[in-house]
């Protein structure tokens, strides 16, 4: 006799949200088996090598292939001249990239020239041998030079001919705010220039890429963070259907943002073309850097205050300075600069922005998409304001932070969440306010960034006849850990074990659209399109029963993963079994969401949520050298809830480890001829294990808050946001010195030092 | 460049012979001649530790060391790390203390920790934050990383 009442199955605690199951994937990871780009090997798969001049910007007089076309093994050798006319370009925004520099390069390692060879060393012998007369021109490598209206135009003004600023190199400018900042007078008035320089993303793993052709179409493999985004770029350089385009994005070892947007993929989809060979190209770490960077800022902050230290205006000008192609850079400029204001009421704001092009690597997305830039000015600021005024740095925060359901942005979406509660948490946790001895000093920064504003996710949920289950998701888990969470969220939606789920991911033949794996959408956006899959299957399921038994609509219900009819209930599994039997079949679930654009907003869109970050350190420095130690180190996010407590914690301990890379030592320096100085791992330095925190924490406020699944927000990016202000308000304290160029290395607390005495 | 020439080395235990460019790493030798993929390339220089292995019972960088001078020695993978599909007690660690992210770096991580544990079975946080300070990991995963090497040591007292 069957049992009336079935419960789930006695396994499920392995994996349900809000516990911290092992990642889906980690085995693979450990023990060398995980496949990454440069890992797949093809049959007759050639290899390429990129030629580039040694300079940024040059006038191509010639290329000669003779040499390099007559090394044993080469199979092609291309320059602009091989591709179609006019050169075919691509760009996520503006379509301004060409596969190949046409007539002139604009920035140090634009190829010329790729060699597709036998081996890699016979294309690594003949792209040495390929000669390319040139002529040096001058190069706009930073702010002041690209705004200079004397300056060479970046851009050929033929590429944006409906643009005022085409004769400029303004890409795109914008003015956001609201009140009367002209007319706004404060008693205290904070002004000073702030500086984030250009960092690379440092992947470890550099980026790769291969195509092959495929029947009347083409295959790519890319460690790509957009699947989708890369088709529609292949699709269109190639004239193709995205139908003809597959992408296939095998799981990226580190992106950070570095790996948004399409690179040399459309290069080698012509190669694989021309060649009717599978080709490979995998850059150096060298060339990696010279891919895409961070996008620099230059902020110029005029900050009114009240004597008690509440704001009462905020007038920013700041310019964003883009590589010599827009990849993504005007969004991150514009997303970022729109929240300038911060976490903070604000009664008139005057922002204006300009994106600026020089012949430097294109800038693209990087972890926080400008946002740590902005508030380096912002919060460096309110510090500034403070010790002017004879207010506690955290006083004057909590005095000015939106409370939940205050505007940040007049007309927009308001504060989220309890922000200080945050605060508080990490004042805490840091000791605020009690004593510190001689060469200590402590800081405290909050910040938010607008998460993705408008894009559209899909995921399918397979439900088999055993009743395990199959998720197609576009979204890419570059270390973030998507997808388990995903697993996780359907694991809870159906009630099953995690170890009977699958989560399919990079192939654009097989998983839904999704627009991208950025701005920490994944658990809101896709986590929602599977939340939604899996409740179709329920009431797929639901439905089965009724007709199996001859139930009225609304008698069946699939609840904790049983199926409960109103004379008795069924396993999802013994329904399958019954309603299929040995013709077999599955239950299919379509899940989705769309973030759909609202008009006139300077966005597109409000942003689904706000990633709220409060980071406290205190720092040591040494007087003599300027050396400074971060002795402990706090990072508290707004998360909604913690899908996977473990996971969210480590994103932002590797947030804020990151973030001290910025802070404290990273940033690429130029020659006048626009070539990068400290290219390679042995002249940029990251943290490595002996430059993180000796105490580092990172904490969750969870309040069920958030537009995702559970109640979650977003996260991983808040760590790094206000790291920088934290840690340069506690070296002010500590020794005395305002720095407000990036990165605060120790020759520079040594020379601000030296001029304090 | 020279005429490729046999070498022969022990790999993870078993006796193989390859035929290599004299300029060619041990680490191009073991990715494209042997298909052992876990070991990874990112600086080629010697400064990011991703293709780390053990020569003779010494942790190296595959990508210093040319092949022919592995000839007629011992080297140890992390493709040789598991028994019989039992993942060794570091890497069990490494997942257990959620030290993984992308997981490009780890391979070469793992590497150095054993050789840390195989060296000083009992080392304090900032032994193993020294002996791991050539293997860079960009996720920032360090603090869980040490706490994973902590673990293992723990473990293989018990």
């Amino acid at each position: 006799m069957n049992a009336r009442r079935i419960s789930a199955s006695a396994d499920m605690d392995a994996g349900q949200v809000g516990t911290s199951a092992r990642r889906v994937g980690g085995v693979e990871r450990v023990s060398g088996r995980q496949k990454f780009v440069a890992d797949i090997r093809l049959e007759n798969m050639l290899h390429v090598k990129l030629v580039g001049v040694d300079c940024a910007r040059a006038r191509i007089i010639s290329v000669d292939t003779t040499g390099a076309a007559g090394v044993d093994g080469v199979r092609a050798v291309i320059t602009a001249a091989d591709l179609p006319t006019p050169m075919p370009r691509f760009g996520p925004v503006y379509q301004d990239r060409p596969v190949l520099a046409v007539g002139e390069t604009k920035f140090h390692g634009e190829p010329v020239a790729a060699v597709a060879a036998e081996t890699q060393e016979a294309a690594e012998a003949a792209a040495a041998l390929v000669r390319v007369e040139y002529a040096e021109l001058p190069a706009v490598l930073s702010v002041a030079a690209a705004a200079d209206p004397a300056a060479p135009l970046v851009q050929d003004p033929g590429l944006r001919p409906a643009s005022h600023l085409a004769e400029t190199n303004v890409l795109q400018e914008w003015q956001f705010g609201w009140g009367d900042v002209a007319a706004a007078a404060s008693e205290h008035v904070v002004e000073n220039t702030y500086r984030f320089p250009m960092v690379t993303h440092f992947a470890i793993e550099p980026h790769g890429f291969i195509a092959a052709p495929d029947g009347d179409g083409v295959r790519i493999w890319s460690s790509i963070q957009h699947p989708y985004a890369l088709q529609s770029a292949i699709a269109r350089v190639l004239a193709l259907p995205l139908s003809k385009v597959r992408v296939f994005a095998p799981d990226p070892g580190g992106a950070f943002g570095g790996k948004q947007h399409a690179k040399f993929e459309p290069l080698l989809a012509f190669l694989a073309l021309r060649t009717g060979r599978a080709v490979r190209l995998v850059l150096t770490l060298e060339e990696t850097f010279q891919a895409g960077r961070r996008t620099a800022f230059e902020i110029r902050a005029r900050t009114g205050f009240s004597a008690d230290g509440v704001i009462e205006f905020q007038d920013i000008e700041c310019d964003g300075l883009l590589g010599a192609y827009a990849d993504i850079g005007a969004r991150v400029v514009s997303k970022a600069t729109y929240l300038a204001c911060g976490p903070y009421r604000v009664p008139d704001a005057r922002i204006r922005v300009r994106a600026l092009l020089s012949h430097t690597p294109p800038a693209t997305a990087f972890r926080g998409f400008g946002t740590p830039q902005v508030c380096w000015a912002i919060e460096s600021q309110m510090d500034e304001a403070a010790r002017r005024l004879g207010i506690d740095r955290l006083e004057i925060r909590l005095r000015n932070l939106a409370r939940k359901g205050e505007r940040v942005v007049r007309g927009d979406k308001p504060a989220d969440g309890d922000w200080a509660q945050s605060v508080r948490r990490a004042a805490e946790w840091i000791g605020w306010g009690t004593p510190l001895p001689p060469g200590r000093g402590r800081g405290i920064a909050v910040g938010i960034k607008g998460s993705a504003t408008t894009g559209a996710s899909y995921a399918i949920a397979r439900l088999h006849a055993d009743a395990s289950l199959t998720v197609l998701a576009g979204t890419s888990d570059m270390g973030q850990g998507a997808r388990t969470v995903l697993a996780q969220i359907a694991a809870q939606e159906l009630c099953l074990p995690l170890h009977r789920i699958s989560v399919v991911m990079g192939d654009t033949a097989t998983v839904p659209f999704d627009l991208q794996t950025s701005a920490s959408r994944s658990t809101v956006f896709m986590g929602t399109a599977v939340q939604r899959a899996c409740a179709e299957i329920r009431s797929k399921l639901a439905q089965l029963a009724e007709e199996a038994f001859s139930l009225a609509a609304g008698e069946a219900t699939v609840q904790d993963g049983v199926v409960r009819l109103p004379t008795k209930d069924l396993t999802i599994a013994g329904l399958l079994d019954e309603v299929f039997g040995d013709v077999r079949g599955e239950v299919i679930g379509v899940g989705s969401l769309r973030g759909e654009k609202a008009a006139g907003h300077p966005l597109g869109g409000p942003p689904a949520f706000y990633e709220f970050n409060c980071t406290a350190v205190e720092v040591e420095v040494d007087r003599e050298t300027g050396e400074l130690a971060i002795a402990r180190h706090i990072t508290v996010g707004d998360v909604g809830k913690a899908l996977n407590p473990a996971q969210v914690e480590s994103q932002d301990e590797g947030a804020a480890i990151m973030g001290l890379g910025h802070t404290l030592m990273e940033h690429l320096i130029f020659d006048s001829r626009g070539r990068i100085q400290n290219l390679g791992a042995l002249d940029y330095r990251i943290p490595t294990s002996k430059d993180v925190p000796l105490e580092l924490r990172a904490d969750v406020l969870e309040n069920a808050d958030g537009p995702g699944p559970f109640g979650s927000k977003g996260s991983g990016e808040g760590g790094l946001l206000v790291i920088a202000p934290a840690v340069a308000a506690a070296v002010t304290e500590a020794c005395g010195v305002t720095i407000r160029d990036l990165p605060l290395t120790a020759e520079r607390i040594w020379r601000a030092l030296a001029e304090q005495r | 460049m020279s005429e490729p020439m046999p070498v022969s080395l022990t790999v993870n235990g078993t006796p193989v012979t390859v035929t290599v460019a004299p300029g060619r790493t041990l680490l191009d030798a073991l990715r494209w001649q042997l298909d052992l993929t876990g070991s990874k390339e990112c600086c080629a220089q010697g400064e990011c530790g991703a293709c780390t292995v053990l020569l003779d019972g010494r942790v190296v960088n595959s990508c210093l060391v040319l092949a022919v001078e592995a000839d007629g020695r011992e080297v140890i993978t992390i493709e040789g790390l598991a028994v019989d599909g039992r993942l060794s007690a570091v890497q069990d660690a490494f997942l257990a203390a959620g030290a993984v992210q992308c997981g490009f770096c780890i391979p070469g991580m793992v590497m150095s920790a054993h050789y840390l544990l195989a060296d000083n079975p009992r080392p304090t946080p900032s032994e193993i934050r020294e002996a791991l300070s050539g293997n860079l990991c960009r996720c920032g995963g360090y603090n869980r990383i040490v706490s994973a090497v902590l673990a293992a040591a723990e473990a293989g007292r018990a």
